[in-house]
């Protein structure tokens, strides 16, 4: 993990079934009292100790504004644990775990806290060994991004003794334009070095994700038609059921796009178009991706090829919900997009004149992240059009959740005399082939976060990047009027259907 | 769903299985590898068991091959092959086939076996019991691309640990190395920690145990030191310890399934070190099915008394 050279004799990379432990280390969570925390950190780490992937004295320790002591803390992450965690509940993993639990009450702003904090860590590196290696995740709203890093390096928290490390991970939102990302980025990469931040993105920490490379560059038979030569088109799909609940102050002038499109979908969008990396290291996937992110170009007419919108009242999967404008803490005349859709090209040889269409939204039909490659139809058929009346285009659809698996969608004949071709679908679920086995996406980056691996984590240019594809987006919405609406529990606003019924296209039911 | 099938044959259970799935909907896909587990009626239950849950993991097609004895000369005359198909909520994830051999055709079992293994899925054999002396020259041994044994289940495990290094081929594992593997990775975790040189070593375990003599040749081969067997009451390995300049790396499991973890100069500190159960192992093994290599060093590592077969890896 270090930079000496000292080599482990008990490790050997023919010895697979020793897992990837983290080498000594503490993991630091800033507003450990948030429901991120609650239902995905502490769960996670609590996970990965029942799996034996934490090293023997792996700390925790929680920075928030409670009077609790570390008792108080230890008894809210086992509560925590016993309701979200995947794995069951084992007393002597708990044992293990909570022996290294510690909590800072105080604030972002108090000296103290951050004093009290450097003891807390200078003892755990005494009494348990942690090295002097910590990670501080923050899970903050971006706003403290800015005073937390400062007081870390204001107490000597940012510097890595010789020969350990220091590491920020950071959620997004990473800014809300270009040019604020350009600032955050700034701003932490006064104090952590640019590869020692991770940014989290937990949509690249999901197997099926992980798995498109798997499924392009493990394989021989996608990529010969994974190009303009076969691929019509691309639909890729975020859409959630829920409205924007409690997150009123958060969403209100962020939007849709800025919030998904900007970061889930545009990673999504690179690990499809992208080439084959030259090997699997960070390095080399950021080259790739970055490649394909500058070779996105937006459609010179924005107004036919964006959509924004927002929900109105209505019913969705049997109960009666309110409208975005309606929510409690919205403005009602706001104009953010609670649903976006754009089309964006690639500009290279492989995928020149295949356009990809981005869409997300809440309150949509149900929960589901897809991307969905629609090939071109077959160039002539030997079928008359009676036979071929039921068959769509060929599609390789990948579903990131839930239900996380693959389905390739071709026509069959339908069994009888006459020659009828219908469409038939070929199924790989995760939970069927690898059942119990996948871990959670913040199990994997939070491993990886410690075990200082930045596969899976975007890095600054990739940010900064998506912000340049989606600000003139973003821009040309400012000069418009309202949003359109689309009643909630639809799949969005027909000005979205037409966007696509204009190239001749429609989108997928998901 | 259960299917009887008495005095039957393997295209007939074959047909069954098909009809079986299509008649409550579930298409054969999914499943990563057959199981073949040989084994007499008394471990039958036990085993079936552990690689049922295992399925669920790694959901797989289970052959459970049991061969039957008759008490009496004139039933031994007879040949016959009973099938008992478990498919849907009754085998977990997978479909379950229990094969009850008779008579002759227990000399054959690979005949009925061959045509049950799921296409082009790889196959593992699992003997918990009376495996083999070559598991690899074996006729149901050749067919699978693993091959599983136990030298807890046998009466000297110590000289079945001999033959199996003996016999050793690409492919082979036993359940022995498997238990180890917790004790493998605090051991390497604890050495990251420590980054010193080690000295010396010890292993402390019960009397005869194989998986304590597989960990101390392993430690022996990667740290090049003798390493010492102290016998203690067990259960199991109860404690490794590792010498190095500045005192000792110690972890002692007096019982499961807390472990303390000492490293010098640093406070002790538990560690959850339990006995797994059988199923665990089994999903551990079907993880990987490529050659485990790191169990070839082991068993053919520094043997404890010089009589026995020592080959250098």
């Amino acid at each position: 993990m270090t930079a000496t050279a000292w080599h482990n004799p008990l490790r050997d990379p023919r010895d697979r079934r020793l897992p990837r432990i983290a080498g000594p280390s503490g993991l630091v969570i800033f507003g450990v009292t948030g429901d991120l925390s609650r239902k995905k950190l502490m769960p996670a780490v609590y996970d990965l100790a029942n799996r034996g992937l934490l090293p023997p004295g792996f700390s925790l320790l929680g920075f928030a504004r409670r009077e609790w002591e570390d008792q108080d803390f230890a008894e809210v992450v086992h509560d925590a644990v016993r309701e979200h965690a995947r794995t069951p509940f084992r007393e002597e993993v708990w044992q293990q775990l909570a022996d290294g639990m510690r909590f800072i009450p105080g604030d972002f702003d108090d000296d103290t806290a951050f004093e009290q904090l450097r003891d807390a860590v200078d003892e755990l590196d005494d009494k348990r060994g942690t090295s002097g290696n910590y990670a501080f995740y923050l899970s903050v709203p971006p706003k403290f991004f800015p005073k937390v890093v400062e007081q870390l390096k204001k107490h000597g928290l940012a510097d890595a003794p010789e020969g350990s490390w220091r590491r920020a991970v950071i959620e997004k939102p990473f800014g809300h334009d270009l040019k604020s990302a350009q600032e955050l980025n700034r701003i932490v990469h006064e104090v952590f070095a640019p590869d020692q931040v991770f940014r989290i993105d937990h949509y690249l920490g999901k197997e099926t994700v992980q798995n498109i490379l798997a499924l392009r560059f493990a394989n021989q038979m996608y990529e010969p038609v994974w190009n303009r030569s076969y691929v019509d088109h691309v639909q890729i799909t975020m859409a959630e059921d829920i409205g924007i609940g409690g997150r009123a102050g958060y969403y209100d002038g962020i939007g849709a796009a800025r919030d998904v499109i900007q970061n889930h979908l545009l990673q999504l969008m690179a690990l499809t178009a992208m080439e084959e990396p030259a090997s699997f290291d960070a390095a080399s996937l950021v080259t790739e991706k970055l490649k394909v992110l500058k070779s996105v170009r937006l459609p010179a007419d924005l107004e036919r090829s964006t959509v924004r919108a927002q929900y109105a009242a209505g019913w969705q999967g049997g109960e009666r919900v309110r409208g975005y404008l309606q929510e409690d803490g919205i403005d009602p005349r706001s104009t953010t997009d609670t649903y976006a859709a754009v089309k964006l090209e690639v500009d290279n040889r492989r995928w020149a004149g295949v356009p990809f269409y981005l869409r997300t939204g809440k309150r949509l039909g149900r929960r589901v992240t897809e991307i969905a490659v629609v090939f071109q139809r077959a160039p002539h058929s030997p079928f008359d059009s009676t036979a071929t009346e039921e068959l769509g285009q060929n599609a390789i659809v990948i579903r990131v959740q839930p239900d996380e698996g693959m389905t390739v969608r071709f026509g069959s004949k339908v069994p009888g005399t006459s020659m009828e071709i219908r469409d038939v679908s070929m199924d790989f679920a995760y939970g069927e082939s690898f059942t119990e086995s996948s871990p959670e996406a913040y199990e994997r980056l939070i491993l990886d976060v410690l075990l200082g691996d930045a596969n899976l984590f975007p890095r600054t240019e990739e940010v900064e990047e998506s912000w340049r594809i989606l600000d003139p987006v973003e821009e040309h919405w400012d000069t418009l009027g309202r949003p359109a609406q689309y009643a909630s529990g639809s799949w969005g606003p027909e000005e979205a259907d037409e966007m696509l019924a204009r190239d001749g296209r429609s989108w997928r039911r998901p | 769903m259960k299917i009887d099938l008495t005095d039957t044959t393997a295209s007939k259970i074959n047909k069954a299985l098909v009809e079986t799935r299509r008649a409550i909907g579930i298409p054969a896909v999914g499943m990563v590898l057959t199981m073949v587990i040989v084994t007499d009626e008394e471990n039958a239950y036990d085993a079936t068991k552990a690689a049922q849950d295992a399925a669920r993991e790694h959901p797989s097609r289970t052959l459970v091959v049991i061969k039957r004895t008759a008490r009496t000369p004139r039933d031994r005359q007879g040949t016959r092959l009973d099938a008992e198909a478990r498919v849907g909520a009754d085998a977990g994830t997978g479909e379950t086939v229990i094969l009850r051999l008779y008579g002759e055709v227990g000399q054959h079992a690979d005949s009925v076996v061959l045509p049950l293994l799921l296409p082009d899925a790889p196959v593992v054999v699992w003997w918990p019991v009376d495996a083999p002396e070559v598991p690899v020259k074996d006729p149901l041994g050749a067919l699978a691309a693993r091959r599983i044994t136990d030298a807890y289940a046998v009466e000297e495990p110590l000289a079945a640990l001999a033959a199996r290094a003996a016999s050793y081929a690409p492919g082979d594992t036993d359940l022995a190395w498997t238990r180890l593997t917790p004790w493998r990775s605090m051991l390497a975790a604890a050495l990251d920690q420590a980054r010193a040189e080690i000295v010396s070593a010890a292993v402390e375990s019960e009397a005869e145990n194989p998986s304590a003599e597989l960990l101390a040749r392993w430690l022996g081969v990667r740290l090049g030191v003798p390493v010492e067997r102290v016998t203690t009451a067990g259960p199991v390995v109860t404690a490794v310890r590792l010498g190095t300049a500045n005192g000792e790396i110690r972890i002692d499991r007096p019982e499961g399934p807390v472990a303390t973890l000492s490293l010098p100069g640093q406070p002790e500190r538990t560690l959850a070190l339990k006995v797994r159960p059988t199923a665990e192992l089994i999903a551990e093994e079907l993880r990987r099915l490529d050659a485990d290599e790191m169990y070839a060093v082991a068993l053919h590592g520094e043997a404890a008394t010089p009589k026995e077969s020592v080959h250098h890896a």
